[in-house]
């Protein structure tokens, strides 16, 4: 037996959240230093919080790096089409509103190519979550720049600077009407997490965004080469705003990072509460 | 005529596009997401009265992406589910066509197709889709199209579809058109114990047990519905019979063939078509939609002429039924094929007849049907 096996063995034994994993699809695909186990794990925590059915939890992803989150959960879960999560996961709602919706996906799957399904999902306050995993760049294509890439950041496709304004992901999101909107990195964890859980348990379309590692593309080609530097960058320039404006809090290359929960309020959604489902 | 608002038994003075909603309710249908689009609006607008009174869904979308991911989702759902589009539409729903095919989605897509490229003439007919229908997304792949030519048609065409797309798991296609859609006449709604409604293949093991593509023996796996407990994982990515990603040509190899097979194996059981004189003829036209009602003028005059003329009308477009043509194609000396576009359906015939007979094209460009005395003209070359 190799020594990845006999890893993957004993993950599959030992880990702590190993009973609400596909262990035997272990090794995952993520590189060394990436965020997203962070997320993932933060993810699952949530969900046992909120003390959820698990069988009537639906995870939904587009394509990417974070597009494979779904397929790593012990629970039902569908890798999409690139940008199209959230339009399926609109249908999957509204065909059983019964289920908790989970939109698990990347910056570039839903700020891009999925960027008008966004905005749609957050105007009609679909009864979801998105957890949008931000980390600047396309990983699964080799490091090219996306609508988050913030201006003058390197990239495979701007060797000299991104010549183009990012989009803050909060901002965003408000401006299309979520209910609840936060903003943590994977230097938060514990934040993730309970933000995390209050985004499961409102009634509407809440979004949060994770700041998250990569250093195999995005931190190689901007001066934080490894996950650890990016993590002490978080560290290092990472402030909590709650209810700060989410329209003034963009990311700029090498500057602050302002987290926190910018929005948490109530308005009509769909599927309409009907008897028999949830009558909020 | 009853009240039941689920299935209207009667008859009826109805549009194609008002058939096409009426045959999906019939059929269970509970799941409309679609983006308006002419000439297919009306659809899209019955639904949106249809769907509440029967306590299912009608969502407008923000394009046709959206929309089609929205009716797999909503088939995972455990709901039957359909959208409907022409041309424009119908392009933008290829990719996630494929995830349905890939993902094995039962779920119907309408085509009420209007003549392109692009914008083309948004009003009015044509019947260019049909080698999209059949191949327009990436990849290798066995797709079910219909073709209906009344709004009768329509409406059954719409049951059929969605029973086809439970019994082999697919997206089915109506590839109707602008005439048609847009066409009133007598539509007949057979009471409900008439109606053959195909269910969905649950499993039959618990959920550990479960695996999501293990098929049965015709090659088709049982489908459990989010929420029943199985937690399975779905991808458009080639998979394993566990629905796991699987990255090398040996999983490739088996899923596509498999998933061709599961169609082209029963394609005698799939495809229906209406023969009318064949025997004896020395021409045959074969056609389809529309163009097949303009055909039938064409037919009687030809007829009349003493030209012995017979007509095969393709009800199912693909599976294409090639071995019938090619029977046909040795006892005769010409099929004529009518269509409104510059040649798709005519280059099956030409391939499935193998050379013993010759196949005459008859293009219309699309905007209006043929003027059936072209399609006389070709009958009495084809005789000749």
């Amino acid at each position: 037996m190799s020594e990845l096996a006999v890893n993957s063995e004993k993950t599959r034994e030992n880990h702590p959240l190993g009973e609400y994993l596909r262990t035997d699809r272990f090794p995952h695909i993520w590189c060394s230093g990436c965020g997203l186990g962070i997320v993932l794990s933060a993810f699952i925590r949530s969900l046992l919080n909120c003390g959820l059915a698990l069988d009537k939890v639906a995870v939904v992803s587009g394509i990417g790096c974070t597009g494979r989150a779904a397929g790593y959960l012990k629970l039902d879960s569908f890798h999409t089409t690139h940008g199209r999560a959230i339009p399926f996961a609109t249908g999957l709602k509204l065909a059983n509103p019964e289920l908790e919706v989970i939109v698990f996906s990347g910056d570039g799957d839903l700020a891009a190519i999925g960027g008008n399904h966004l905005i749609h999902a957050g105007r009609r306050n679909i009864d979801m979550t998105v957890l949008c995993v931000n980390n600047f760049t396309y990983g699964m294509t080799g490091g090219q720049f996306g609508p988050t890439t913030p201006s003058a950041a390197r990239s495979t496709t701007s060797r000299a600077g991104n010549v183009e304004n990012p989009f803050n992901m909060v901002g965003l999101a408000a401006a299309s009407g979520a209910i609840y909107v936060a903003r943590w990195t994977t230097a938060q964890v514990r934040q993730l997490e309970r933000s995390t859980t209050e985004a499961l348990q409102r009634k509407g379309f809440s979004f949060v965004e994770i700041i998250s590692p990569c250093p195999t593309y995005y931190g190689r080609m901007n001066r934080q080469p490894t996950g650890l530097d990016q993590m002490r960058y978080y560290r290092a320039n990472t402030v909590v705003k709650h209810f700060a404006s989410p329209h003034e809090v963009g990311v700029a290359l090498g500057g602050q990072i302002v987290t926190g929960k910018f929005i948490d309020t109530e308005r009509p959604y769909l599927p309409h509460p009907q008897e028999g489902h949830d009558g909020a | 005529m009853t009240t039941d608002r689920a299935h209207l038994e009667g008859e009826f003075f109805m549009s194609g596009d008002e058939a096409c909603a009426e045959g999906a309710i019939s059929a269970g249908c509970r799941f409309f997401a679609g983006y308006p689009i002419t000439p297919a609006t009306e659809i899209a607008e019955r639904m949106s009265d249809r769907l509440p009174e029967v306590g299912g869904t009608y969502i407008q979308m923000e394009d046709e992406l959206a929309s089609m991911a929205a009716v797999l989702g909503a088939s995972w759902g455990g709901v039957k589910a359909m959208t409907a589009t022409s041309g424009p539409g119908f392009s933008l729903m290829m990719e996630n066509i494929g995830l349905g095919l890939m993902m094995e989605t039962p779920c119907v897509v309408a085509n009420v197709q209007r003549a392109g490229p692009s914008t083309g003439l948004p009003t009015l007919v044509a019947q260019g889709d049909m080698m999209q229908a059949r191949w327009g997304s990436h990849g290798h792949y066995s797709i079910i199209a219909l073709s209906p030519s009344s709004p009768q048609e329509v409406y059954d065409h719409a049951i059929k579809a969605f029973n086809l797309s439970e019994r082999f798991r697919l997206p089915v296609l109506v590839m109707t058109d602008g005439a048609v859609g847009h066409m009133y006449e007598k539509v007949v709604i057979q009471p409900r114990d008439k109606v053959h409604i195909v269910p969905r293949r649950k499993p039959k093991v618990p959920p550990g047990e479960y695996r999501p593509y293990e098929p049965d023996a015709d090659l088709v796996p049982p489908m459990a519905n989010s929420g029943e407990g199985y937690r399975f994982h779905v991808t458009g990515l080639t998979h394993d019979e566990r629905g796991y990603p699987a990255m090398d040509a040996e999983a490739q190899d088996k899923l596509i063939r498999r998933l061709v097979e599961k169609v082209e194996k029963y394609s005698e059981e799939i495809i229906e078509m209406e023969e009318d004189g064949i025997d004896g003829a020395g021409v045959v036209i074969c056609a389809y939609g529309i163009t097949a009602r303009v055909s039938l003028i064409a037919m009687e005059r030809a007829r009349s002429e003493g030209i012995s003329v017979g007509m095969l009308r393709l009800v199912t477009v693909w599976p294409f039924p090639q071995k019938r043509i090619a029977e046909i194609a040795r006892q005769v000396k010409a099929f004529v094929v009518p269509e409104i576009n510059y040649g798709q359906i005519s280059l099956e015939v030409e391939r499935s007849a193998g050379g013993a007979a010759k196949t005459i094209l008859v293009p219309h460009m699309g905007g209006a049907v043929h003027d059936p005395q072209v399609i006389l003209e070709a009958i009495r070359q084809a005789a000749k």
